[in-house]
């Protein structure tokens, strides 16, 4: 190259980017000074709570900031449908980003996607009380531990607040640093496995999902002794307060809220009827036997079945064979009054619903929660 | 820029042209993407095309300083021969104005006036990648404006867009209560009815001259 097309290289470049770094500063200004909205009241069901706020955040941020945690799979780009608030004042109108998510009914209530809407001035919302109980947790991980070839155990210690009350059956939201290509903190949801007594402490049960953010970083990047954070508790699928016999059943990590559930009735004298089917392939996908089967012997109500679909010669297995559907119909008889809970993937608990239907137990009766 | 008699009607001449004669949809079918996405209705259809028009209008100015003040004159301090290589910076810059200029916009209309905001505001991202409004930019240097006379062609083809736009949401109105075979419903049907728009806009072809 000679020097000529040298100096016309140079100038080009310098042109190009003078005019980008001018119109990139203005655009930084801009954002300084035209996006401060000052500080704006934030009305929390009709003056409950009344919040002193820094405009020109999302609803969702601003109320994260303010120790109020609002449920959010997606992190606030709006493709989960998670963080429907009630705004009673203050929201502006509906946006285009929003209608996918909400039916007719909840635009005439006033809901909105709290991670759309931005708080521009005094704003009031509508929080349902449970999700006040929910904060943001700091903790470590004591001990990671295989439950099978691909479930693994998670217990985090907690530093920052120290203790957690919660229902057991409910579920936290894990966070995943940024790693390798995953560029921001991504949150996903974990049933807490760990009865309440045990309240300095959580335990959660993952499985390895083939290319999960999550769950990859758990099982090969997380180790003990690490920092990690988490927010909860939220959901709804928690024991009635009936005295009504119960059947339980959980295929894989759904075992999670059910051995949290099982400790927390020895530990409190729950004494209801319980029968606990659990659905594994072979003996290889089993795990918790041994607590499972002594709590059955310590507690005269409950009763654990392990169901192998395909035992192998191996396992010299003398337990139940056959899907955990096909068990249960073959063991539950007719009984109106019972209630049922189950926990497991999509397909499991579909099934699993329609056998349950045929013993003649209500639809209502029939609590789940869907892993996804 | 001298105010000859010649001058006000000039501009007239190019504005008019711009909008009606030399529509930049219907002869150049530019922006045709959100014509045909946005034209259902008619409230909409003016919305997006008043931001269009604003946004031509300022860009085309912009641009046009930015090519008489900065491009011109490099392309005359560099050695013969690669005058042209300084001139071909004008795509890439043009579309870094235009998109940091909506930018900018956008965050003023949403700062001063939430009601404009929310009618106009919505539309400014989709503005970014509307062609149309880089083809007013590169047109405007071929056609060897100056920068009034860019402002004015500028305004004058973003009003051409809305006229379109706005036409076309109107007949669309028409199309949703007419037969339309099930196989040219939506864009099909847009396609041609906005074809039959631009055989009737020809024939405005030659009532200007300029």
């Amino acid at each position: 190259m000679n020097a000529e097309a040298i100096k016309v290289v140079l100038i080009s470049v310098g042109l190009v980017a003078g005019v980008s770094v001018a119109l990139g500063a203005l655009i930084v200004a801009a954002e300084r000074y035209l996006l401060n909205y000052g500080t704006c009241k934030l009305d929390v069901n009709g003056g409950k709570k009344v919040l002193e706020v820094a405009g020109g955040k999302s609803l969702l941020s601003t109320l994260m900031e303010e120790g109020i945690f609002i449920p959010s799979a997606c992190g606030g780009r709006g493709s989960c449908g998670y963080c429907k608030l009630k705004v009673k004042a203050g929201g502006g109108p509906v946006l285009p980003t929003e209608t996918p998510y909400l039916s007719k009914q909840e635009i005439a209530d006033g809901v909105r996607l709290s991670c759309q809407v931005k708080v521009r001035n005094d704003i009031a919302v509508e929080i349902p009380e449970h999700l006040f109980a929910v904060s943001s947790f700091r903790g470590r991980v004591s001990r990671i531990a295989d439950m099978t070839h691909d479930i693994k155990l998670l217990r985090i210690e907690l530093i920052e607040p120290e203790t957690i009350t919660f229902r057991p059956g409910q579920y936290v939201q894990l966070q995943t640093p940024a790693y390798g290509d995953v560029k921001e903190p991504v949150y996903r949801a974990y049933s807490v496995a760990s009865p309440p007594h045990d309240n300095r402490a959580i335990e959660l049960i993952i499985r390895l999902a083939p290319g999960g953010i999550c769950t990859t970083w758990v099982f090969t990047i997380l180790k003990e002794g690490d920092e990690v954070q988490f927010n909860g508790p939220y959901g709804e699928f928690v024991l009635s307060d009936s005295d009504a016999e119960m059947f339980w059943i959980a295929g894989g990590s759904g075992m999670a809220p059910f051995w949290g559930l099982v400790r927390h009735m020895k530990e409190t004298g729950i004494r209801r009827k319980t029968t606990y089917f659990f659905g594994a392939v072979s003996k290889r996908d089993l795990f918790l036997l041994d607590e499972l089967k002594s709590l059955e012997k310590e507690m005269e109500n409950f009763t654990f079945v392990p169901c192998l679909s395909s035992p192998q010669q191996s396992d010299e297995w003398k337990g139940e064979v056959g899907l955990v559907t096909q068990i249960f119909d073959r063991k539950v008889e007719a009984n109106s009054s019972a209630e049922a809970y189950l926990c497991g993937s999509a397909g499991m608990i579909d099934a699993s619903v329609k056998a349950i239907q045929t013993k003649g137990i209500p639809k209502e009766k029939i609590f789940y929660d869907k892993f996804n | 820029m001298t105010h000859d008699p010649g001058f006000l009607t000039t501009m007239l001449l190019i504005l008019v042209s711009a909008a009606v004669t030399d529509n930049i949809l219907l002869t150049r079918f530019l922006g045709m993407c959100s014509f045909i996405a946005i034209s259902r209705e008619v409230k909409t259809s003016v919305g997006l095309g008043v931001a269009v028009c604003f946004t031509t209008t300022c860009t085309a100015g912009l641009n046009s300083l930015l090519y008489h003040y900065a491009l011109l004159p490099l392309s005359r301090m560099v050695p013969p021969g690669y005058d042209h290589a300084i001139l071909s910076l004008q795509l890439l810059l043009f579309i870094v104005v235009i998109a940091g200029f909506v930018q900018i916009v956008e965050m003023i209309v949403e700062r001063y006036s939430p009601k404009l905001y929310f009618a106009l505001g919505i539309y400014l991202p989709l503005i970014t990648v509307n062609c149309a409004i880089l083809g007013v930019c590169l047109f405007m240097v071929n056609k060897g404006y100056g920068v009034l006379q860019s402002v004015a062609f500028g305004f004058g083809s973003g009003l051409g867009w809305l006229m379109a736009i706005v036409l076309m949401a109107g007949i669309q109105d028409k199309v949703q209560h007419s037969r339309v075979p099930a196989a040219l419903r939506g864009p099909g049907i847009t396609l041609i009815v906005s074809g039959i728009m631009a055989l009737a806009f020809m024939g405005f072809t030659g009532i200007i001259r300029i």
